[in-house]
């Protein structure tokens, strides 16, 4: 019989976990996010993959990031419990006990790595296997909260999918797939510091070293428009390189310009402002233009193959 | 000597959590396992049977 400790009393308890609350712990929104990433990496890469096992493929990704956003709020329940964005989530309101938050999110993990490694390659299931290491040991237990580079470092997690996407197609690491790989990973800082700057308050109680709270504002929003110039140059690469074409690549530089339009917008913000409208639209269009660059590649790539 | 020992009686909630999880649980063991067959069809087709006995 599942138990779960009564978050008040301490004393073991029947649980009422419903399935919902495990599939919470996998981190939904944030696996949309790798699944069409890694979808793209998959579909971009030369070759051909048989859709059933493309499909299990992706499934396999999405379970595996799962299980490392499992192992995220087993280590992290308590800085959850604290903040207002997370103080919902399974662990800190006592739906699903950590024991077995940490047990859910082993099991996929080896589950998904398996599975990836035998249904494609080792070098995806490898991938796979390091990005779920990078994410709940390197990111979670020893980054996050110890210094404020903490995302930057971190988001190589996140920019891992469309290279194991890629790597599930060709069994290799190429230049391609490390350029999608740094457009995801050079995109997380500005996405990440435009949240910490409006739930500024909300890191401080928890005592994480956001870079707002330990660089101060001013030198946050510098860093966020090196970035922004920097993803908006790397973003549009796929096109001189040979594998987007110029619809991509008109694209890419049009939502680049509109990226660091945000960027610097947030720049000359004051510091202190209580409103931090712009930092809250630059979050919005973060997440909007990640989601475009990806389409776009896509959408080209599927149009090529279609005509072609 | 087992009506002497305490037991636990499950309220309605719990009782039903316990449903939802177990066929949650059903399902994706039946996903797994049909998953696997597809993938060894796919990737070996007629030659699964073909194997020194």
């Amino acid at each position: 019989m599942a138990l779960v400790e009564d978050i008040k009393t301490s004393a073991p308890r029947i649980s009422e976990a419903t399935p919902r609350d495990y599939f919470d712990l996998l981190k939904p929104r944030v696996m949309s996010l790798v699944v069409f990433t890694a979808l793209v990496g998959l579909l971009v890469a030369p070759g051909a993959i048989n859709p059933f096992i493309g499909a299990v493929a992706i499934l396999a990704i999405a379970v595996g990031a799962g299980a490392s956003g499992a192992l995220n709020m087993w280590y992290d329940s308590d800085i959850d419990a604290v903040m207002s964005r997370t103080a919902k989530r399974p662990i800190p309101s006592g739906r699903v006990s950590r024991d077995e938050t940490l047990v859910f999110g082993l099991i996929l993990s080896v589950l998904s790595v398996m599975t990836l490694g035998l249904v494609t390659n080792w070098v995806a299931g490898g991938l796979l296997a390091f990005t779920i290491f990078f994410y709940a040991v390197i990111y979670t237990m020893w980054l996050k909260r110890s210094t404020p580079q903490n995302i930057v470092i971190g988001g190589a997690a996140g920019a891992f999918p469309p290279m194991i996407g890629w790597a599930a197609v060709t069994g290799t690491i190429t230049m391609e797939s490390a350029v999608l790989f740094m457009i995801i990973f050079l995109w997380t800082p500005p996405h990440f510091w435009a949240l910490a700057l409006f739930k500024l308050r909300d890191y401080e109680i928890a005592g994480m070293p956001m870079m707002p709270n330990v660089a101060g504002e001013r030198h946050t929003k510098l860093q966020m428009l090196v970035y922004s110039v920097l993803l908006a140059a790397f973003a549009v690469l796929p096109w001189p390189l040979g594998f987007a074409g110029p619809i991509y690549g008109v694209a890419a530089i049009l939502l680049g310009a509109n990226f660091i339009r945000h960027a610097l917008a947030v720049w000359k913000m004051a510091d202190g402002d209580a409103t931090m409208v712009p930092a809250k639209k630059m979050f919005g269009f973060s997440l909007t233009y990640l989601f475009a660059i990806f389409a776009v590649l896509f959408v080209e790539t599927v149009l090529m193959r279609v005509l072609a | 000597m087992s009506e002497n020992r305490p037991t636990i009686e499950l309220t309605e909630a719990q009782q039903k959590a316990r449903r939802k999880r177990s066929i949650a649980l059903a399902i994706c063991l039946a996903a797994f396992v049909v998953i696997f067959y597809a993938v060894t069809v796919i990737k070996l087709g007629p030659d699964v049977l073909n194997r020194p006995l």
